[in-house]
């Protein structure tokens, strides 16, 4: 295995686990949200099809890349549009009560 | 600590040496976007902070996309900004048009998306390699190989499980477990067969035909795993597939040697795997049970107790509206019948009227209720419902006896006391809100058939407990009109 690969293997474990330890703390009342939050952020796979689509890949790759584009640029726009739409419904009552979380 | 990947990262940077301004500056693109993302996922711990914090991360993805536009390698844009174009023009409409009572299928659907994504970029960084004959040395890229079997493997199952699951939400298929002899042990053959490729890929990555065995068997497996599972069960379906999804991400990440993809897909698979465990534990059931199990499919042998000499009581709206309106304490069970029928609206209006006539209104809310994590949550909040009336189970549950009425509105299975008192229950062990506690219980159902895991519920003949039947959004807006008049 190459250095970079271990340090690749590094960065994954770890974001792994500031994952979970984030993610623990989230509470049930949002866990609709919070699917539809890490599908927006996995729209990431959009930085991998740009390069493909654009690069010297070969014809294959590219057209492969650009349907990738297609579907991940999709994911992010959908996917923060409609995680800030349902964050903006979940609101406090008209008097909120104080001490509340 | 949320920016330990952060020192990784510059050092990745440092190690490259020759990298010039630019990479700096794509490299700082991501890291920013990282932490960013990271930070918008912690503000969904807050309810009041998360939009602003969403935002936060919006705002990192923009960096993260200019960061890769300026990427050297990229030599011809026109594709690309196409591409850019036709997603948005796609996932606008999907991101603000579509109803809250469709999400489930809609976070499935993008499931599909994310994956696809992933599995495309990783077919066509093969077909660069070995079909367009860039690589003369095959055994020299076995690191990149395992990273990209990986990639295409999660990739493709979850591509064709996850456009499983949304049809099967959205009712293009029957939401039924699908089952057949022999089941298993064909899923099984499916998946020693796509490790056998595999592994095989890993000793010689240049054999073009078993890489497309293993993507043909990969989308396969995607199919046949989601078949069996039943509707009640999507919760950690929809959750496993998210960690799928992510983890394609990461592995695309490896193969292109990208860090930030590492991380957003390490970020989603821990979120997926973390979700899917919770539902599972509040199933009482493992993994295993719910992919291999297909619950609902046969009734267990001599299982639920028999219910024959017992009789329901039926209400009319009328009694149930004087008892609800001269009720100091109610605690609302909403289920997946109350998404189905759309009935959130007339359930806030409900609450509200009881409000007015002095009563408290809670709602409880199991972590299974509906077709995935936090389903209700949603519905309700889209009908005004302030989200500090929702309760989760853990919270409630030692309220119910204090409560004058408790309300279920198409809930079944987690308010059946089989599951703590009837050992031969299929449901034996699941959590469940503790509705029979409650001083009297008005249940809203359609009819009296049995709830998805087909069994029984004494809750339905308790003497404490009323039945009122009928669709939930007609029933409800009864309730409305009857207690307007009291």
């Amino acid at each position: 295995m190459t250095d970079t690969g271990i340090i690749q293997l590094y960065v994954f474990i770890l974001a792994g686990f500031v994952g979970y330890q984030v993610i623990t703390r989230v509470p049930p009342l949002l866990h609709t949200p919070l699917m539809a939050a890490t599908n927006a952020i996995s729209g990431i796979s959009l930085v991998g099809s740009i390069v493909a689509a654009g690069g010297e890949h070969g014809r294959v790759a590219m057209w492969l890349g650009f349907v990738a584009v297609i579907c991940a640029m999709t994911n992010v726009v959908g996917g923060f549009i409609i995680t800030d739409r349902m964050l903006g419904m979940f609101k406090h009552a008209e008097k909120p009560k104080e001490g509340s979380k | 600590m949320s920016a330990l990947g952060v020192p990784l990262l510059l050092a990745d940077v440092a190690a490259g040496g020759t990298a010039g301004v630019r990479e700096l500056f794509i490299q700082t693109a991501y890291i920013v976007a990282s932490i960013l993302f990271i930070l918008g996922l912690r503000s969904l711990t807050k309810p009041d902070e998360a939009r602003r914090g969403m935002q936060m991360a919006a705002l990192g993805m923009l960096f993260a996309i200019i960061g890769t536009l300026l990427h050297e390698g990229i030599v011809t844009y026109t594709w690309i900004i196409i591409g850019l174009v036709v997603g948005s023009a796609i996932g606008y409409p999907l991101g603000k048009f579509v109803p809250m009572t469709a999400m489930p299928q809609r976070i499935a659907f993008s499931h599909m998306f994310g994956a696809l994504a992933a599995t495309l970029v990783g077919v066509g960084e093969y077909w660069h390699m070995f079909l367009d004959g860039t690589v003369t040395d095959p055994s020299a890229v076995r690191g990149k190989m395992v990273a990209l079997g990986f990639e295409v493997l999660f990739g493709a199952l979850t591509v064709t499980g996850s456009f499983m699951a949304f049809g099967k939400l959205q009712e293009l298929i029957t939401g039924r477990p699908i089952t057949y002899k022999g089941q298993n042990a064909v899923n099984m053959a499916l998946f020693a067969g796509a490790i056998g490729c595999f592994l095989y890929l890993i000793y010689d990555p240049a054999n073009v035909t078993v890489f497309f065995v293993m993507t043909a068997l990969a989308f396969a497996i995607g199919i046949l795993m989601v078949l069996p599972i039943g509707g009640a069960d999507m919760p950690v379906v929809v959750s496993l597939l998210n960690s799928y999804a992510g983890l394609a991400a990461s592995a695309t990440g490896f193969a292109i040697g990208n860090n930030v993809l590492i991380i957003c897909g390490a970020l989603d698979g821990a979120s997926g795997f973390l979700l899917s465990v919770l539902m599972s534990k509040a199933m009482n059931r493992s993994f295993g049970n719910v992919l291999f199990g297909a619950f609902g499919a046969a009734p267990t042998g001599g299982s639920a107790k028999s219910v024959e000499g017992l009789t329901v009581k039926s209400i009319s709206a009328e009694d149930a509206a004087v008892q609800l309106a001269y009720a100091s304490k109610v605690i609302v069970v909403p289920g997946y019948g109350m998404a189905v029928s759309q009935a959130q609206h007339q359930v806030r209006e409900l609450a509200e009227l009881i409000e007015k006539k002095g009563g408290e209104v809670k709602y409880a809310i199991h972590p299974v209720a509906g077709r995935m994590p936090g389903h209700m949550n949603v519905l309700l909040a889209e009908a005004n419902v302030p989200y500090d009336r929702m309760y989760d189970m853990e919270e409630i549950n030692d309220q119910f006896p204090e409560a004058d009425v408790a309300v279920v509105i198409g809930a079944n299975d987690v308010v059946n006391p089989a599951a703590k008192t009837d050992p031969g229950s299929p449901i034996y062990g699941m959590p469940i809100l503790n509705v029979n506690q409650a001083k009297s219980v008005i249940v809203l159902k359609r009819s009296m058939n049995a709830g998805f895991a087909g069994i029984e519920n004494e809750l339905f003949y308790d003497e404490r407990t009323n039945m009122l039947f009928g669709d939930a959004k007609a029933s409800l807006g009864k309730l409305v009109s009857e207690v307007k008049t009291l």
